[in-house]
């Protein structure tokens, strides 16, 4: 284990060499392209603070906290305005009530499970990046890499409150749009084939 | 919203099931949830969907590098 006492740039690399996965694993899910790029400017932001990491525990949420900042700050730098989705627009789908009603997998006893079996890591990939980038972050951070809400909030410099909407609206997205990338791509008819 | 029986609309209880699994509601609005999900099956299935979806998710969260990535950032940590 690394020791952070010494914060050497022997010791740094260790640490970072350590969380390369996670970070790009990370990065991965939160931009389509430029991944590699926002994790080495996270790494150089982590280096360049390196002496306000506190314990050896927190190393990997630490370098994952840097990396999200820098992809806020990315974001902020592109000056676009991401429309809020209209609360109705997305509030009425629910992707188990329209699995019951259309039924894509007519053979399968276990409908709901076999379905999301369908997806690889790949396809899930797809998936978060038709969502806006202020639901995806929220979406990813949550439910995939377990950050508490509140730390989210503090990492995207974004009320606490928006958070908890942003997370509604992107998990009813995410599904909405996980029902509409199995019908574009006939995912369920490779499934059936292979 | 809630009928003069206390009840609240299935709308109502779906929206708030993920933050029920967090226990990020009010012991008031869980309560409501709780009542609600004791006669209606359809949101009983909505829940248990919205366990597996979240499940499956958190498995989405791997972490893979492939080598010649990982050789790449090595090298640029070397050159900080």
């Amino acid at each position: 284990m690394v020791r952070v006492q010494d914060r050497t740039k022997e010791s740094f690399q260790r640490l970072a060499s350590a969380e390369l996965a996670g970070l790009y694993s990370l990065a991965r899910r939160l931009v389509r392209d430029g991944a590699e790029d926002l994790v080495q400017e996270a790494l150089l932001h982590a280096y360049r603070s390196f002496e306000t990491l506190k314990a050896d525990a927190a190393a990997g949420p630490w370098l994952k906290s840097i990396l999200v900042n820098v992809f806020r700050d990315q974001l902020r730098r592109k000056a676009r305005s991401v429309q809020e989705l209209p609360v109705e627009q997305v509030e009425n789908f629910s992707l188990y009530r329209t699995l019951v009603e259309q039924d894509p997998l007519p053979y399968s006893d276990t409908l709901h499970h076999d379905y999301l079996q369908a997806f690889s890591k790949e396809d899930v990939r797809e998936v978060l990046m038709r969502l806006p980038e202020i639901y995806r972050a929220p979406l990813v951070l949550r439910y995939m890499d377990g950050f508490a809400t509140k730390e989210i909030a503090r990492m995207l410099d974004t009320p606490l409150g928006t958070v908890l909407a942003r997370l509604h609206r992107g998990r009813k997205r995410f599904e909405s749009e996980m029902w509409a990338y199995a019908q574009q791509t006939g995912l369920l008819l490779r499934e059936t084939v292979t | 919203m809630t009928d003069k029986h206390g009840l609240i609309p299935c709308s109502d209880a779906v929206r708030q099931l993920w933050d029920y699994l967090d226990n990020a509601i009010s012991p008031e609005d869980q309560a409501k949830v709780d009542r609600h999900l004791s006669f209606c099956r359809t949101c009983c299935g909505e829940l248990e969907f919205a366990k597996e979806l979240r499940a499956f998710l958190a498995t989405q969260a791997a972490d893979e590098i492939p080598p010649d990535v990982k050789a790449r950032f090595e090298r640029f940590v070397q050159d900080l």
